[in-house]
């Protein structure tokens, strides 16, 4: 019988969900399953990127996700740099790119960027010879974080095709959604996205999803929502009128989830809460909140694409 | 590119008698089976020590403890490999710490692949010892790794290569030898 | 130096020539053209194969000198000028100073005629230092030698001023030229507003940050009854509202750029910076429509908005990035292969948005063939395949994304006032 050819991983670069066929998005989540185990070990540590480097580069605050990717790193034995831009350094005239050549010149393997700009990954992958792991660009994608939710859902669920997920909050500004919106699609889910129509980008159907401006349309029938969290600034740029009023058209709490939604219904979240906005303290500590496994997936996931992505040749300095 | 002979060298009889003599062996060497667990290196020798811990219950009339792992994140020649390496979980529900492992491949060909397993099983707990048990040595050593048990010596030049095939995951049971096919590290 | 063209096929709208025949050169100007011409006292070109046109007219340029000569400075622009077949030039003021007295306008027409590769035609301001507030001295900037005033780069965004400014321009005979967009709207965009805007998480421009003013700004023009020119119109939207008013009368004219009819917003998928522009790159329909607009004569010329930046400004993030790319170099080319071979323009409509229509709206004695004219005539070759190669570049700047992509049709020679400064 003869045995169909595994499909292989060819990307050099995790840029977005947007450059992954549903395949290798299965393949990534089958791989994070293998380091969930060994983080499950008395030693959860295997020497597999050994030697490596991998430079963390955030030019835009971040705990859980720096600290995800650092821990993914060491557990794979590989050495990690973290370099944190603050806007004055590049007020002191230093570019995205030269930063970028600086850290290569130490060696470095991989570099993972969350930056405030989209395409910011992309231009970085123009300027190094290493891997580029998108951590976060701007409004435009978070790839990682859309891979541990699917992770997360596929380990609560059993299964991703023909689900009903949600997503509410912002849409506009999240990279969140539209990774999730990726992810999800490509792997046969129905998507729901419900905000304030002003959170809501142009044409954004054009992708697959239904809109509704309603939240109990959205809890209705969901085996998932995602919960974005709302960024209070935007309510000073016209965007929404007050927080009172967001919460109480998109605010999820106990009572909203006995009324609209099914009890089996997980809640994620990629955090950090506002409590009492998107979620109220005990809808975010409910049996529906899958927010904590979301956490360690993460680790797991990232594990999968530092490994993945570190078997393309010329990916590491000392490609020929 | 080089025509491909295979050869057979043992049949489906052949490798049930070597394992079962294998299994009695390993009951004599450790005078019985207490505090003993086999575990093979995935993937066929994971079904190999299923087998032989078969075999170990009915001959001690004990149940013996069985698990698998997965190498592939302690190879230390990924990047140099044609192929794409996928990786399998490793399942050792067990506390190995105190335990004599009985370490269970298919073929032992330049040790290697040995040095991994022992690498990982090492980062699982600290076992009393380590035992190698394989069906097939084909000589190559390049590190100073030996068996305890071995199934059935074959001396083999370079360019040939030893395929183990089981139903568990081929299509057949048998042993080949088939001349000039690439190399592959063992 | 007495130079005769041969046997090139002469397009001349404003005269309504579309002939093979002979051009004979003289003295800086035009002695004869059409039919077949002796002269062996002459230099020959032989253009056989070849059209023949008056040297183009952009009514849209920014030649950043004064004040960003690290940019582009009047002698590269020209290079490039005559290069892509235009040997006259219109300087958007928003240079540093800002082109806004006499002293200002007479040094880029005089240092344009000192390289003897072209003609400066320099814009005013609109309004002092193009803050919206006051007005500018119009008059002085006529008599000085600007045609027209533009804020570029901004509009006047208090509707009451540019009323004023429209009908103090229109006594003075100076065309207002509008850059028509409502930042408010803009606020922080970098890209055209819709499915590619959501994809790519880049902030979005909504088309109606443009055909608001266009609206506004035509409702003005015919209150003060002023002349009024929409400068790098980029949507379908626009294109409707000013065949509308043209319908009623308006004296409204408009200009796109050959990038607006050439790429759409889903090319920002790469996130190329020297795709970002202002106004936007917009949808596939904005392009039809550009492009239908230029073949009913909605949009009367085609202006490039050549905007060179300096390549460090431009190797940034998106969102870091300025917004503008060069163009003179690689507007002949892509009104061919989307205009031409796609059948929206022939030849002659072609030349006469780059020529005829541009010199009438300027009030320019320019873009002619005819007897006496000055000699500024371009020669190209029409099917001829190139490559636009970084090389080639005159430019100080490097921002096209057009750079090692195949062009078709090119200059082979431009003549300024008589003399061969390309070819």
């Amino acid at each position: 019988m003869k045995k169909t050819e595994p499909l292989k991983w060819t990307k050099k670069h995790l840029l977005g969900i947007e450059d992954l066929s549903g395949d290798e998005i299965t393949m990534i989540l089958d791989q994070a399953e293998g380091f969930r185990e060994v983080l499950a070990r008395p030693i959860p540590k295997v020497p597999t990127l050994r030697g490596k480097t991998i430079a963390n580069l955030f030019c835009e605050p971040s705990t859980r996700t720096r600290a995800s990717f650092e821990l993914a790193a060491k557990r794979l034995s590989a050495d990690t740099l973290n370099i944190t831009v603050s806007s004055s350094s590049f007020l002191k005239g230093e570019t995205l790119k030269d930063t970028a050549r600086n850290i290569e010149a130490m060696q470095t393997d991989m570099i993972v960027i969350r930056h405030s700009c989209p395409g910011a990954p992309h231009f970085l992958a123009e300027c190094v010879k290493g891997s580029v792991i998108n951590a976060g660009d701007g409004p435009h994608e978070h790839p990682t974080q859309a891979l541990l939710d699917v992770m997360t859902m596929r380990q609560k669920l059993g299964r991703i095709k023909g689900l009903n997920v949600s997503i509410i909050g912002d849409i506009a500004h999240s990279r969140v959604a539209r990774s999730n919106i990726l992810a999800l699609t490509r792997l046969g889910a129905n998507v729901t996205i419900c905000g304030p129509k002003t959170m809501i980008p142009a044409e954004i159907e054009k992708t697959g999803v239904r809109v509704t401006y309603k939240l109990e349309e959205a809890l209705a029938k969901a085996d998932a929502v995602n919960v974005l969290r709302i960024q209070l600034e935007r309510q000073k740029k016209g965007v929404f009128p007050s927080i009172r009023e967001y919460i109480k058209g998109f605010g999820i709490d106990k009572e909203k989830l006995a009324r609209y939604a099914g009890k089996k219904m997980l809640i994620l979240h990629p955090g950090p809460i506002n409590r009492g906005v998107e979620l109220s303290q005990d809808a975010a500590d409910s049996e529906h909140s899958v927010i904590l496994n979301q956490v360690t997936n993460g680790v797991a996931v990232r594990m999968a694409v530092l490994f993945l992505v570190s078997q393309i040749k010329g990916s590491g300095k000392n490609f020929k | 590119m080089k025509e491909s002979k295979e050869a057979r060298v043992m049949d489906k009889e052949g490798i049930k008698r070597i394992l079962r003599r294998v299994s009695h062996e390993i009951v004599e060497k450790n005078q019985g089976v207490d505090n003993l667990a086999v575990i093979g290196i995935k993937s066929r020798g994971a079904f190999l020590a299923e087998r032989i811990a078969e075999n170990l219950e009915k001959i001690e009339g004990k149940k013996v403890p069985v698990g698998a792992i997965d190498i592939t994140l302690y190879r230390d020649d990924l990047t140099e490999v044609a192929e794409q390496p996928v990786v399998h979980s490793t399942e050792v529900g067990f506390d190995i710490t105190g335990m004599k492992i009985v370490l269970v491949d298919d073929v032992l060909f330049t040790g290697r692949t040995v040095r991994c397993a022992l690498d990982e099983l090492i980062d699982f707990g600290r076992p009393a010892n380590i035992q190698l048990a394989v069906l097939i040595d084909r000589g190559h050593r390049e590190l100073p790794i030996r068996p305890d048990y071995v199934g059935k010596n074959l001396p083999t030049g370079r360019d040939e290569m030893i395929e183990v095939r089981i139903v568990e995951v081929d299509s057949d049971e048998e042993v080949v030898l088939v001349k000039n096919s690439g190399e592959k590290k063992k | 130096m007495k130079i005769l063209i041969k046997g090139g096929r002469i397009i001349d709208p404003a005269a309504g020539v579309d002939k093979e025949g002979d051009i004979l050169i003289d003295k800086g100007r035009v002695v004869k053209t059409g039919g077949i011409i002796k002269d062996p006292a002459a230099k020959v070109i032989a253009a056989a194969g070849k059209i023949v046109s008056p040297g183009f007219i952009d009514m849209h340029t920014h030649l950043r000198e004064p004040g960003r000569e690290d940019a582009e400075t009047i002698e590269t622009a020209l290079e490039c000028a005559i290069r892509g077949g235009f040997t006259t030039v219109s300087a958007m003021p928003n240079t540093t100073p800002t082109c806004q007295t006499a002293a200002d306008a007479r040094f880029l027409i005089e240092k344009g005629e000192k390289t003897g590769k072209g003609h400066i035609i320099p814009i005013g301001a609109i309004t002092k230092n193009r803050m919206g507030e006051e007005l500018t001295e119009m008059a002085e900037l006529k008599e000085a030698g600007c045609l027209a005033v533009s804020d570029d780069g901004d509009s006047v965004n208090d509707a009451g001023v540019a009323r004023k400014a429209m009908e103090y321009a229109s006594m003075c005979g100076m065309l207002v030229i509008s850059h028509c967009e409502d930042k408010s709207l803009v606020r922080e965009g970098t890209m055209h507003e819709g499915y590619w805007s959501t994809v790519l998480g880049l902030a979005p421009i909504p088309a109606a940050s443009e055909t608001t003013i266009v609206e506004r700004d035509i409702s003005l023009a015919e209150l003060a009854g002023a002349r009024l020119h929409i400068a790098h119109v980029s949507c379908a939207q626009s294109v409707e509202i000013i065949k509308k008013a043209k319908a009623r009368g308006c004296q409204v004219t408009a200009e796109v750029t050959p990038h607006h009819f050439s790429l759409t917003d889903e090319c920002l998928k790469t996130y190329d910076t020297n795709l970002k522009v202002n106004p936007p790159l917009r949808t596939k329909k904005d392009v039809e429509a550009l492009r239908k607009g230029l073949k009913d004569g909605a949009i009367d010329v085609i202006a490039t908005d050549h905007a060179p930046h300096p390549e460090n400004e431009k190797q940034k993030e998106f969102d870091h990035a300025p917004f503008g790319m060069i163009g003179l170099e690689t507007a002949l080319p892509l009104s061919v292969m989307n205009l031409v071979d796609t059948k929206h323009l022939t030849w002659p409509a072609l030349i006469e948005k780059l020529t005829s229509n541009p010199a009438k709206i300027l009030g320019l004695d320019r873009g002619t063939l005819k007897e006496n004219a000055p000699a500024d005539i371009v020669i190209i070759d029409p099917g001829k395949e190139w490559v636009y190669s970084r090389e080639e570049i005159r430019s100080l700047s490097r921002n096209s994304p057009f750079v090692g992509k195949k062009m078709k049709a090119k200059v082979i020679c431009a003549i300024v006032d008589g003399n061969i400064v390309f070819g």
